[in-house]
C-alpha cells in the first residue's frame, strides 16, 4: 500500500483536471461521482496506510518521488514523509473531505457553477495532502499557498457579488500577511541549518541548547505564518468573513482542514519550538486570548454562520493553547474532534439555510424540530460535543486541554474554563433559537420547509457518529483508558517529550476539574434553556436599543473598523499616491518621451531621401574614402 | 630583367591612380547613364593595371589571376547594368539620371 502513497494527492488532481476542464459537459451526477470518487479512494489508501504503519509500529516513511530542485548546494527532492503525524491528518482531510463532497451533491445541486465547486474542491484537497505530506518545509509551502489559493476562489464562488469578492480578497491578503512571516522562517532555518527537509533540520536541532535567540526568531516567525492561516489574534477577521462561500466550503475549509495547516506546522516542528520557551509562552498566550475572545463576540451574533465562524477561532485557540503548553498530542486531539463536531454543525446550518430558502438570520427560525428531525438530532448531538459534555467528543480533548492548563498555571485553566462556558452558552443559544418554539419567518419559508436529500443527511449522521464515538481515541489513563492517540502519535513528539517538564496531575485532581467543569457546562446550558426556551427571550431586532456593552460586542469589538481605518485606507492612500505621481508622471512621460524622440528623429531625418541619384552617389564616395581614412589611422 | 621594371613602379601607381580618378569624377559629375556606366568601367581597369603592374614587379602571379576575376565580373555587371538601362530608357524616353527622382518621401 506504501507504494500507492503518490496517488493519494494525485487522484484529487486528476479529478480537479477532468472537472475544471470538461466539466460543463458532463452530467452533474458524474461530475458528483467523480469529484467523490478521487477523496473516497485517497481515503481508503490512507486508511490502508493507517493500518500498515500500525502493524509496522508506526516508523516514519519517507518516500522520494523525484528530484526537484537542485541548484548548486541546494538539493530538495520532491518527497512525501509518512508518519503517524500525517497519518492522522491524512484521515481527517480525505475522511471528513469525502463527506463534505457528499453533501455538496445535494447542496449544490441547483447552483450553475456545480462542476466548477468541485474542480476547486479537489484542488483543494489535493494542495492540503501536499501541506500534510510533504518531508520538507517547501512543499508544506506550496500547499500552504495552494489551500490560501483554492480558499480565495471558493470564498468568492458567486462572485457576481462585490462583498464576497472583498471578503474572498481580505482572506487571500491576511493570509498571505502571515505567508510573508513563514517564507522567513523558513529561509531563517535554511540558513541555520542548511537544509530544509523535515529529518536533517529536526536531527540537527537535537544538537542545540534550549532558548537560544535564533531558534526564539525561528519559531515566532513560522509562528506569524500560522496566525495568518490559523485565524489567531490579530489575522483572524477574515474567517467571519469568509462565511460568504457556500457552507460546505465554510465546512471543509474553515473548520475541519485548512484553518487546522498552522497547528500542524507547529506540531510537525514540535522540536524546534520545544528549544524556544519564549515563543511557547507567546503561542499559548495568543491562544487563550483569542478563544476567549471570539467566544464573547459569539455570545451576541446573529448569523447562524457567523456564531459557528468565531466559534471555530475560538476552538483554535485552544488547539494553540495546547501547542504553547508543550502538549502537542492535545492539540492534534482537539483538530480530530473539532474537525468532527465543527464540519457537523456547519453542515447542519448549510441544512438549516437550506430549508430556509437561503435564510440565516437566527431570529427568524425557530420551531424547526419538527420540520427537520435528522438535522435537528445530529446539530444537537454536534452541540453537546461542542460544549463538552461527556462521552461525546469534546469532552475528551477539551477536558484534556484544560488539566495541562492547570497544571502549568491555574490562572490559564480558569480562563479556558470560562471561554468554555461562553461556547456551551451561545452553542446553545443557537441551538434552542433555531430548533424550538415557533417559527418566526415569513409564510412562503414555511411553506418550503422541508428535510435535506439522504446526500446531505447521510454525512450528517457519520459525522454525529463520529462525534459520539471520536473522543475514544484519547481517552486519558485516569479514567482507564490507554491514551491510543498518544500511542500512536509518541514517536513524532519523542524529542520534546524528553525536553519539556512532564505535567503530572494525581489521578484525584484531574477527576475534580472534569467533574467541576461537568458541572459548571450543564448549568450554563440549562441557563441558556431557561433563558432562551421557559422565558422565551429573543435577541434584539435591528434598530431596536441595546446596552453600549452589547453594541460594542455585536460590532465584534469594531476591530473590522480599525483595521479599515489605521491600515487599509492609508495604504490605499499611498498606493493612489504612488500611481499619480510616480506612474502617471514620471514613467509615463519616460516612455512617451522615447516615443517623441524617435517621431521627431524620422520626421527630420527623412528629408536626406530627396531622391536626387547624384547625391546619393556622392554620398558613397565620401563614405568610402572616410572608411579607408579611419583605416589607416 | 624585363624591358617593363625599367620604369620605377611609383608611375604605375600614380597612372593607375590619375585614372581611377577621372572615373570617380565621371560617375560623379556626367547625366548620362551610358558615360557613367564607361566611366566605371575605367575605374575597374585602373585597378586591373595596378594588379597587373604588381604581380609584374613582385613576381607573384596571384595578381594576374585576380585581374582576371575581375574582367568577369565587369563583364557580367556590364550586361546586367545595360539592360536595366534600356528598361529605364524605355520607360523614360530619356537616359539622364536626374529624372529617375520619384522614390523620394
Amino acid at each position: 500500500m506504501i507504494n500507492l502513497v503518490w496517488l493519494i494527492p494525485v487522484l484529487p488532481l486528476i479529478g480537479f483536471l477532468i472537472i475544471g476542464l470538461y466539466g460543463k459537459k458532463l452530467s452533474k451526477n458524474l461530475v458528483g461521482v467523480i469529484a467523490c470518487g478521487t477523496v473516497l479512494a485517497a481515503f481508503i489508501i490512507s486508511a490502508g496506510l493507517f493500518f500498515e504503519s500500525l502493524a509496522a509500529g508506526a516508523k516514519p516513511v519517507t518516500i522520494n518521488l523525484f528530484s526537484w530542485i537542485y541548484a548548486g548546494n541546494l538539493n530538495i527532492p520532491f518527497s512525501f514523509l509518512i508518519d503517524p503525524l500525517s497519518i492522522v491528518f491524512l484521515l481527517i482531510i480525505t475522511g471528513v473531505g469525502f463527506l463534505i463532497h457528499l453533501y455538496s451533491i445535494g447542496y449544490m445541486h441547483d447552483d450553475e457553477g456545480f462542476s466548477r465547486f468541485f474542480a476547486y474542491l479537489n484542488l483543494f484537497i489535493f494542495f492540503m495532502l501536499l501541506l500534510v505530506m510533504g518531508s520538507n518545509y517547501l512543499i508544506m509551502f506550496v500547499g500552504w499557498e495552494g489551500v490560501g489559493l483554492c480558499s480565495y476562489l471558493l470564498i468568492g464562488f458567486w462572485f457576481k457579488n462585490t462583498a464576497y469578492n472583498n471578503a474572498a480578497r481580505k482572506a487571500f491578503v491576511m493570509n498571505r500577511i502571515g505567508d510573508l512571516g513563514f517564507l522567513l522562517g523558513i529561509i531563517l532555518i535554511y540558513i541555520t541549518f542548511g537544509s530544509i527537509s523535515y529529518s536533517e533540520v529536526f536531527h540537527s536541532a537535537r544538537g542545540f541548547a534550549s532558548d537560544q535567540s535564533v531558534m526564539t526568531v525561528i519559531t515566532l516567525l513560522l509562528f506569524v505564518g500560522a496566525i495568518g492561516k490559523s485565524a489567531q489574534i490579530p489575522l483572524y477577521t477574515w474567517l467571519p468573513d469568509a462565511m460568504a462561500g457556500p457552507t460546505p466550503v465554510s465546512a471543509l475549509i474553515h473548520a475541519a482542514t485548512m484553518v487546522t495547516a498552522g497547528i500542524y506546522m507547529i506540531a510537525r516542528s514540535n522540536i524546534l519550538f520545544t528549544l524556544a520557551p519564549f515563543t511557547m509562552e507567546v503561542v499559548a498566550c495568543v491562544g487563550i486570548v483569542t478563544a476567549l475572545f471570539a467566544a464573547t463576540i459569539g455570545l451576541a451574533q446573529n448569523d447562524i454562520k457567523k456564531v459557528l465562524a468565531y466559534s471555530t477561532v475560538s476552538q483554535l485557540g485552544y488547539m494553540f493553547l495546547a501547542l504553547g503548553l508543550g502538549y502537542f498530542t492535545g492539540a492534534v486531539f482537539h483538530v480530530a474532534t473539532h474537525a468532527f463536531f465543527k464540519a457537523l454543525l456547519f453542515l447542519g446550518a448549510g441544512s438549516v439555510i437550506h430549508a430556509m430558502s437561503g435564510e440565516q438570520d437566527i431570529r427568524r427560525m425557530g420551531g424547526l424540530k419538527k420540520a427537520l428531525p435528522i438535522t435537528f438530532f445530529t446539530f444537537a448531538v454536534g452541540t453537546l460535543a461542542i460544549s463538552g459534555i461527556p462521552p461525546f467528543a469534546g469532552f475528551f480533548s477539551k477536558d484534556e486541554i484544560l488539566a495541562h492548563a492547570f497544571a502549568a498555571s491555574p490562572l490559564l485553566w480558569f480562563l479556558g474554563l470560562l471561554g468554555s462556558v461562553m461556547t456551551a452558552f451561545y452553542m446553545f443559544r443557537l441551538f434552542y433559537l433555531t430548533f424550538f418554539r415557533d417559527f418566526r419567518g415569513t409564510e412562503k419559508q414555511k411553506h418550503h420547509l422541508h428535510e435535506s436529500p439522504k446526500t446531505m443527511t447521510i454525512p450528517l449522521m457519520v459525522l454525529a457518529g463520529l462525534s459520539v464515538v471520536g473522543g475514544f481515541m484519547g481517552v486519558p489513563e485516569s479514567l482507564g483508558g490507554g491514551h491510543a492517540l498518544k500511542a500512536f502519535l509518541a514517536p513524532v513528539f519523542a524529542d520534546s517529550e524528553m525536553r519539556s517538564l512532564p505535567t503530572e496531575l494525581s489521578a484525584g485532581t484531574e477527576y475534580g476539574l472534569m467533574a467541576f467543569a461537568v458541572i459548571i457546562l450543564v448549568s450554563v446550558i440549562l441557563f441558556a434553556r431557561n433563558l432562551y426556551l421557559n422565558r422565551a427571550q429573543l435577541p434584539a431586532e435591528e434598530g431596536e436599543e441595546i446596552t453600549p456593552l452589547h453594541k460594542v460586542v455585536y460590532n465584534k469589538y469594531y476591530v473590522d473598523e480599525i483595521y479599515e481605518n489605521v491600515i487599509t485606507k492609508p495604504i490605499n492612500w499611498i498606493s493612489e499616491q504612488v500611481y499619480k505621481v510616480i506612474d502617471l508622471r514620471i514613467v509615463d512621460s519616460l516612455v512617451n518621451f522615447v516615443g517623441k524622440t524617435v517621431n521627431w528623429s524620422s520626421a527630420t531625418l527623412r528629408y536626406i531621401q530627396a531622391g536626387n541619384i547624384g547625391f546619393y552617389i556622392f554620398a558613397m564616395v565620401l563614405s568610402i574614402i572616410l572608411i579607408l581614412f579611419l583605416k589607416s589611422l | 630583367m624585363s624591358a617593363v621594371q625599367l620604369v620605377p613602379i611609383n608611375w604605375y601607381i600614380l597612372l593607375s591612380a590619375v585614372l581611377f580618378t577621372i572615373g570617380v569624377l565621371g560617375v560623379l559629375f556626367r547625366r548620362n547613364a551610358i558615360i557613367i556606366f564607361m566611366c566605371i568601367e575605367i575605374m575597374l581597369n585602373a585597378v586591373n593595371l595596378l594588379l597587373v603592374a604588381f604581380s609584374s614587379y613582385l613576381s607573384d602571379g596571384a595578381g594576374q589571376v585576380f585581374v582576371f576575376f575581375i574582367m568577369a565580373v565587369a563583364a557580367a555587371e556590364v550586361a546586367v547594368g545595360l539592360a536595366i538601362l534600356i528598361m529605364i530608357y524605355r520607360n523614360n524616353h530619356s537616359t539622364d539620371i536626374n529624372v529617375l527622382n520619384k522614390l523620394k518621401w
